[in-house]
């Protein structure tokens, strides 16, 4: 029973809205660590450049593999770099690269779910069917064949890392449209004469926006994840660039022995992925939708 | 004096809102269910009825709890029991038949075995015993052949059927206390008025106390000894049956009863103005104040109390009951009708069909419907401009699927829909221009699901006036404010949401919506079967008064007759999606008819306990039309034989222009039906 809805008054400001949201998921303790983690890490991809104490590329080979101290806290790498320098850095290019992957993610994943939810018959089977094939193939695979064919520069891996998970989203916004469409408010505008685009402007859009936004937000984290594992490979950002994938990636034979030069990273990433995923649960359950009773597709 | 089985002693539960106040849904509530008498329990949606009802088996919904009072069975208070005792007393002491049985039975488990489990869990009987039982108590419900009835899914059964298994399983663990939560509300009318009589024969049989919850006084009359009547969480008017529905002497009872329609009276009921305050809103004074006839200044400050009249036995709650007592019977007063139908043809249907089958891989690729045995066949309607017309006929009848045709959502297997004598409309939505589009509006039955949630009023009747007059600014807000007063509401609702506004008003936005478009006609689909009955009666109100206004014609479905007496000039009675009858209103309520309007007309329940329903066929459903002869040869009782089965029967006219489809002459249908 909605017995809340009926004491709410006039017509809010998208701000109110928007902040009311975010004082919702703050008041839940996951919520506020989530987006305590969430907020500590976009600040700090903010202001690293500035606030790092050595030159990231500064190779020194009298300072291999030290350990943490007062003048290098967490220690150096194999090749005499700062790691304290480089974790801090390092978060940068995976956020801003995730970040602008899943709005292309959620973009073209949400739209074309969307269109299909709405037109349904046969441009929806062939086009679902199209999204199936894609869904089988093994992700790394096939990203693995787009970085090697066209390079790993930021403009190839942002629209790559959007299209491959773009194509969760096209399911979860056609269940989500399936719901909207069988209401009456839809038939009255078909009625009407609207045109689709119109009708999913104004009468989906507004209806399935939040199942869209919070999927968008887990398949950040996934991307997140998917993004390292590609510079872990070697197929992400090219070396210097000071990257979590790619430092765990060099520092893992030396773990027995130089186990900060590995730590590091792997506390940013985590971090990271924890404090997105649980901002995503807090923002689905201020929304009023929860995650916990579906299964994510 | 009688045994008290249940004693409800007052009784508050409500819930906290999020700045902390206490809300009250149910307001010190004091009762008493007598051993073997059946109680109806009476009210518009969020009276707090079916808390009440719940709270009689100790249950609290999730979110309220008990603020203050008790609940007394056998003289324990359930809602302070812990859940293992209660487990004990549901099933066996009280138990509950549920609104929907559909949706109550699990749906891949056999009838037979869920009764059996109820059985098991109920009743001490032996494996041998408990068999014996299941189609004891199969035969109790009257289900045909319970053998058979034992082994099927719940899906194999109608809506009636399944019903009726709810009441078996409610009957197995023999309880004293049997709590009904609107058994009936989702059924078609002849099934309702079969699955009331069960009741009521299973009430005398067993002794059963029966506590029966429903918004439909219809209904209630036909079943209670005693009726409760709630309004906005509290006892307004407690009472013998016969005495609360002939001289109500509370004035929200009072005003009740004149908002239904009857089937006696042409034209529209009084409405009741205003709709029930929403919880935690009323701080002093009587809660019915702001819509009550009789209200005097203390009954703004001052709450009556339930007073207990000995003379009458009846409970009220209200300052003034003595002047009503003088003269309440109900003198319904209707507001006449005017009819302003013109001669000139609007809409002609010629034999429509429709078909719902799947089409075959050639026929889908040549963009053709093939079925031969259609769900819709043979339609022929002409409709005058300014006519109320209505379709009426059970669920499947097929009536909302002509509606869907007309407005071009549904492609039609042949037939021609023609617009002003001269313009072929299509059925394919795609092929109408926007002109086609505009004179047909639909509004439909559930204004929750027709309007968008995240809309504002303002944004929803603004959508027909940008899409086909392109207004802006301050001509659109002006239309809009215009708009708003004609289906009487302020501009200050333009601001507001639908789930901010009463059920009554949601419709009147949605009626405001189908206005903008200045269409010629307006396709009614069941806009009345969500909303309350004092809202009812506005809102029928409301569309007349439009009608009247703009000369508009309304086409007009409904499953209840006594609505469609009210409003309609004209009324068309469907049996699986072939016309039975077709005559002006007035006629196609007398004798002779088609013998399926009969039945309906015989099904009707009104707020009376002197007229009781006549039921003349068995409420069997059938899936599909027979493939030759007459569509309702497999209900009819009056049936003719081998010609009935093989002749699809002509029509024939009666001497004031009503059209009947049967194969039994006139004079002889009158005869048989007089009688």
């Amino acid at each position: 029973m909605k017995l809340d809805n009926i004491y709410q008054e006039e017509k809010k400001s998208n701000f109110a809205k928007v902040s009311e949201i975010i004082i919702t998921m703050a008041s839940r303790p996951s919520g506020f660590i989530g987006l305590s983690i969430l907020i500590f890490h976009v600040i700090l991809a903010f202001i690293s450049p500035y606030v790092a104490p050595y030159d990231f590329k500064a190779i020194n080979p009298t300072l291999m593999l030290q350990a943490p101290s007062a003048e290098y806290w967490f220690g150096t790498d194999d090749l005499g770099r700062d790691v304290f320098t480089r974790t801090i850095l390092g978060g940068r290019t995976a956020l801003t690269i995730t970040f602008f992957g899943s709005l292309i993610a959620l973009l073209w994943g949400g739209l074309l779910g969307i269109f299909c939810g709405l037109v349904g018959g046969k441009t929806d089977d062939i086009v679902m069917r199209i999204v199936d094939a894609f869904l089988s193939i093994p992700w790394i695979l096939a990203m693995l064949l787009i970085v090697s064919l066209l390079g790993t520069s930021t403009e190839v891996l942002i629209p790559a890392l959007g299209f491959f998970y773009g194509k969760g989203i096209v399911r979860v916004a056609r269940a989500a449209t399936h719901d909207v469409i069988a209401k009456d408010f839809i038939v009255s505008a078909r009625a009407r004469g609207h045109s689709n685009f119109s009708i999913i402007w104004n009468e989906i859009i507004p209806n399935v926006r939040d199942a869209i936004l919070v999927e968008g937000a887990m398949r950040w984290s996934w991307m997140l994840l998917g993004f390292s594992s590609l510079s872990f490979l070697g197929f992400g950002v090219s070396p210097p660039t000071p990257d979590w994938g790619l430092m765990i990636s060099n520092a893992r034979g030396l773990m027995s022995f130089a186990y900060w030069s590995v730590i590091a990273p792997i506390v940013g990433l985590s971090s990271l992925i924890i404090g997105i995923n649980l901002t995503a649960d807090a923002f689905a359950k201020a929304l009023g939708i929860d995650r916990s009773t579906k299964a994510p597709v | 004096m009688t045994e008290i089985i249940q004693k409800v002693k007052n009784l508050s539960i409500g819930f906290k809102s999020k700045k902390g106040e206490e809300i009250l849904i149910l307001r010190n509530i004091s009762t008493n269910i007598k051993k073997g008498e059946t109680v109806g329990i009476v009210g518009e949606s969020g009276s707090g009825k079916s808390t009440l009802a719940l709270a009689m088996m100790g249950y609290v919904k999730h979110g309220l709890y008990t603020i203050g009072g008790e609940c007394e069975f056998n003289s324990s208070n359930l809602l302070k029991m812990k859940n293992r005792d209660l487990e004990k007393i549901r099933g066996r002491k009280i138990a509950m038949i549920p609104q929907n049985a559909g949706q109550a039975l699990t749906p891949n488990l056999k009838i037979g075995y869920q009764i059996d489990e109820a059985l098991q869990l109920h009743s001490d009987l032996k494996e041998e015993e408990r068999e014996k039982k299941i189609s004891e108590l199969l035969n109790k419900v009257r289900l045909p052949s319970p053998e058979t009835i034992a082994l099927r899914y719940p899906h194999e059964l109608s809506g009636g059927q399944q019903q009726r298994v709810a009441v078996a399983m409610a009957l197995a663990g023999t309880p004293d206390l049997l709590l009904l939560d609107e058994p009936t509300t989702g059924l078609d009318v002849t099934t309702q008025a079969h699955v009331l009589e069960l009741l009521n024969f299973i009430a005398k049989d067993t002794g059963t106390s029966m506590v029966y919850v429903s918004h439909d006084l219809g209904a209630i009359a036909q079943v209670s000894d005693r009726i409760i009547v709630m309004y906005s969480g509290e006892i307004v008017l407690e009472g013998p049956s016969r005495d609360i529905l002939k001289k109500p002497i509370h004035p929200y009872t009072y005003g009740l009863l004149k908002s239904i329609p009857k089937l006696s009276l042409a034209g529209l009921p009084q409405s009741m103005p205003g709709s029930q305050p929403q919880p935690g809103t009323i701080h002093r004074g009587c809660s019915f104040f702001d819509r009550c006839d009789f209200s005097e200044e203390k009954c703004k400050n001052n709450s009556p109390q339930l007073e207990y009249l000995e003379e009458l036995n009846t409970s009220v709650r209200c300052f003034n009951h003595k002047s009503l007592m003088n003269d309440s019977q109900v003198n319904q007063t209707v507001n006449e009708i005017k009819t302003s139908t013109q001669d000139k043809e609007i809409l002609n249907l010629s034999e429509v069909s429709i078909s719902y089958a799947k089409q075959k891989l050639l026929d889908q690729v040549l963009n053709r419907i093939s079925d031969d045995n259609p769900t819709v066949k043979d339609i022929n309607i002409n409709i005058k401009k300014g006519e109320t017309i209505a379709l009426v006929g059970e669920s499947g009848s097929g009536k909302s699927t002509i509606l869907k045709s007309i407005a071009g959502l549904l492609r039609t297997k042949g037939g021609i829909i023609k617009f002003d004598q001269n313009r072929n409309l299509s059925s394919d939505l795609k092929e109408r221009d926007p002109n086609d589009l505009r004179i047909i509006q639909l509004i439909f039955q559930n204004p929750d699901e027709s309007l968008n949630p995240n809309h504002t009023v303002e944004e929803i009747i603004a959508q027909p006036l940008k899409l086909y007059f392109g207004l802006k600014g301050e001509e659109l807000k002006k239309n809009i404010i215009d708009l708003l007063q004609k289906v009487r509401l302020g501009e200050f609702y333009m601001s507001r949401y639908p789930r901010q506004l009463s059920g009554g008003e949601k419709q009147r936005v949605a009626v405001a919506r189908a206005f903008a478009a200045k269409p010629d006609i307006i396709l009614c689909d069941e806009v009345t079967s969500a909303l309350d009955v004092s809202v009812q009666a506005a809102v029928l109100n409301l569309l007349q008064q439009l009608k009247e206004d703009f000369g508009t014609t309304y086409i007009f479905v409904s499953h209840d007759l006594a609505v469609v007496r009210a409003i309609s000039d004209r009324v068309a009675v469907l049996y699986q999606g072939r016309l039975c009858e077709v005559g002006p209103s007035k006629d196609v309520y007398q004798f002779p008819s088609h013998p399926y309007t009969e039945v309906l007309l015989g099904a009707v329940l009104e707020p009376d306990p002197d007229i009781k329903p006549k039921l003349v066929a068995e409420d069997i459903v059938e899936e599909k039309p027979p493939q030759k002869g007459c569509s309702f040869q497999g209900r009819c009782s009056r049936i003719l034989g081998d010609i009935c089965k093989n002749e699809v029967p002509t029509w024939q006219i009666t001497n004031s222009g009503n059209s009947i489809r049967c194969h039994i002459p006139l004079k002889e249908l009158q005869k048989d039906q007089i009688n």
